[in-house]
């Protein structure tokens, strides 16, 4: 599970290149560039949380809040101060870390289900902050306007453009998550997860990994949510509820939360689930997802990513 | 009309938060039912309290039936769904962890919600009261008779409870069981079945809860998840697994949101009771009555 093969990493960034040009040739799925804009800003998030749940083992519930954080730090910053977006970004990832830290520091501490509670309660707390400070963030009817982005005068104004930008962010996280699973770091969180007394007796300054890749998953939600903000020009509260924080557990127990490919596929299929393929489902789409959460804790405890060795395991015996 | 002084709006807000306290406290008793059996956390505890509420609803003023059988019906119907809960999502986890049991009870609890939204859509609906809305005057709070029947049946619950774990061989079966699971299985005890009625009871108070409170707060069908993060509150606050700890912790969190969306922001309610719930799980998570010692030799 620590080594990752270079290939099909090579292999999916090409996929990611050639993706536009091939949704432009089929005009059926045409508006699959604009869905997987979407996808890759959850994705931004899942492969933090993976990295975070999947490979060090702890439990966070209330990763749409720091979405929100960042989604919200853009959006105030520059529709009420004008800002430039790409300094928003980065104070919006600043002030998620300092967050973070702060939630992080004493929530970690804590295991199992109070963790889960932890950041449970934290994500609710702030979703009632977004809903509340009206004067701040308008509300329940959300801010409109936000600015789009621009890279030296070149504006990032279509779905294309848009969607190379947010990609090139997730394969610079992914690449530089791998990185971090295959060093002496990813061996420590892997002890983290089997055991923390036996990893701190080892050496392994447990807390600080901890804390470390909380706020890593944390900036990175940060990211995805600033991207959303830009993207879609509009924010508001309803986006960064529960559901979400539980949409995310969704999409990486799908993938496979012990792989980090997982976080990627997870995102991906859940994303096209609920922007394409569950519109029959209308608001009831929450007995799908309860049914997909359900059935892959109980059927396939290592997500989609686990398939491979379940069916080999089938022929060798 | 009588001057509404500050100390007669205060009792006000003590009472109703009592009363609030009150399913907040049955709903942390259900949370250490199963905790204490089976070391699990239910994240769906609070769908028990929707579904009381719903199917009360649908069985007193839908079909008609009078109160003294829509009641036991209510509380069996939501039993069974509890037992169905463990039967199909807890039992079935090969490799049971705290990750995986918590996304089971997670996945469980928007299914719930999920089916209750499909049966009875995004209304809230409303319960008659079982005597009456006239409201009694009491120092100048104003007091429903609901109130009266909230507080009365935590008491009964706590009651039954005691009496259970302390005098009847069931009961004593399954504190054998939170204390050491395999030392009970070796002593001839069905831990599955345990278990089993572990998720049974928990249901079954979580209905009664939500019964009660249903004619003073109406309910719809995503009441469900805030419940549970209160009860659970209320459940660390007291110490998770004690029971007298439960019951203060729900008065206790009860009283701080009624005071809270009183005096300070009525906006934030909901908030008072998470940072009640965040602040002791950063700085006393073993709660009033909960055992530090006991709590490092639980599995999770």
């Amino acid at each position: 599970m620590l080594r990752i093969a270079k290939l099909p990493i090579a292999i999916f960034a090409l996929f990611i290149i050639i993706f536009p040009w091939i949704a432009r040739q089929i005009p059926a799925i045409e508006h699959y560039t604009d869905i997987m804009v979407f996808a890759g800003i959850y994705c931004l998030i899942t492969i933090g949380l993976s990295l975070l749940m999947g490979y060090t083992g702890q439990i966070s519930i209330g990763h749409a809040a720091f979405y929100g954080i960042g989604a919200y730090v853009s959006a105030i910053l520059t529709v009420r101060y004008g800002l430039n977006p790409w300094a928003c970004m980065c104070i919006g990832m600043a002030v998620t870390a300092a967050v973070a830290l702060l939630v992080g520091a004493p929530s970690l501490k804590l295991k199992g289900h109070y963790l889960a509670m932890a950041t449970l309660a934290f994500g609710i707390i702030i979703f009632i902050i977004f809903n509340e400070e009206t004067e701040w963030t308008g509300g329940p009817d959300g801010m409109a306007g936000i600015p789009g982005l621009s890279i030296f005068g070149f504006d990032l104004d279509s779905v294309e453009k848009y969607f190379y930008l947010v990609w090139g962010f997730v394969l610079a996280a992914f690449v530089f998550t791998v990185n971090v699973i295959q060093s002496g770091t990813g061996r420590a969180l892997r002890a983290i997860h089997a055991s923390e007394p036996a990893s701190s007796a080892m050496g392994v300054d447990v807390f600080r990994f901890k804390i470390m890749i909380f706020v890593y998953s944390a900036v990175l939600a940060s990211l995805a949510g600033s991207l959303y903000a830009h993207y879609l020009n509009f924010v508001n509260p309803s986006t960064f509820d529960l559901f979400f924080s539980i949409k995310l557990l969704i999409m990486i127990a799908l993938g496979g939360m012990h792989n980090i490919w997982g976080a990627v596929i997870g995102a991906g299929l859940i994303t096209f689930l609920s922007y394409e393929w569950l519109h029959y489902f209308e608001e009831f789409d929450v007995i799908v997802y309860g049914a997909i959460l359900l059935l892959v804790t109980i059927f396939l405890p290592n997500g989609l990513v686990g398939v491979p060795g379940i069916v080999k395991g089938w022929f060798r015996r | 009309m009588e001057k509404i002084t500050l100390a007669s709006q205060l009792l006000q807000y003590l009472i109703t938060g009592l009363t609030v306290g009150s399913v907040y406290a049955m709903v942390a008793v259900g949370f250490n039912i199963i905790y204490n059996v089976t070391e699990i956390i239910n994240f769906a505890q609070g769908e028990f309290v929707m579904l009381g509420g719903l199917i009360m609803v649908f069985f007193h003023v839908a079909v008609g039936l009078p109160l003294i059988l829509a009641f036991p019906a209510t509380v069996i119907l939501v039993t069974l769904v509890g037992m169905l809960l463990d039967r199909l999502a807890i039992r079935p986890i090969r490799r049971p962890s705290v990750l995986t049991l918590i996304i089971a009870t997670i996945a469980a609890s928007i299914l719930i919600k999920g089916a209750a939204m499909f049966i009875w859509g995004k209304d809230p609906y409303d319960l008659p009261a079982f005597s009456g809305r006239n409201p009694i005057t009491f120092l100048g709070a104003v007091i429903q008779p609901q109130y009266f029947w909230v507080i009365g049946f935590l008491v009964i619950t706590a009651i039954a409870l005691s009496i259970f774990f302390d005098r009847t061989i069931i009961g004593k079966a399954m504190s054998a069981c939170a204390d050491n699971a395999d030392a009970a299985s070796l002593v001839g005890i069905n831990v599955k079945q345990m278990i089993l009625l572990s998720f049974a009871l928990s249901a079954g108070i979580g209905a009664v809860a939500g019964i009660t409170v249903t004619p003073i707060s109406l309910m719809e069908y995503d009441r469900g998840v805030m419940l549970a993060i209160k009860g659970f509150g209320a459940a660390i606050l007291g110490g998770l697994g004690s029971f007298p700890g439960a019951i203060l912790g729900g008065l206790i969190i009860g009283s701080i949101e009624s005071f809270g969306a009183g005096l300070i922001s009525s906006g934030y309610k909901d908030a008072f009771a998470l940072l009640v719930l965040m602040a002791v799980l950063f700085f006393k998570p073993s709660g009033i009555f909960g055992d530090i010692e006991i709590s490092k030799i639980k599995r999770f």
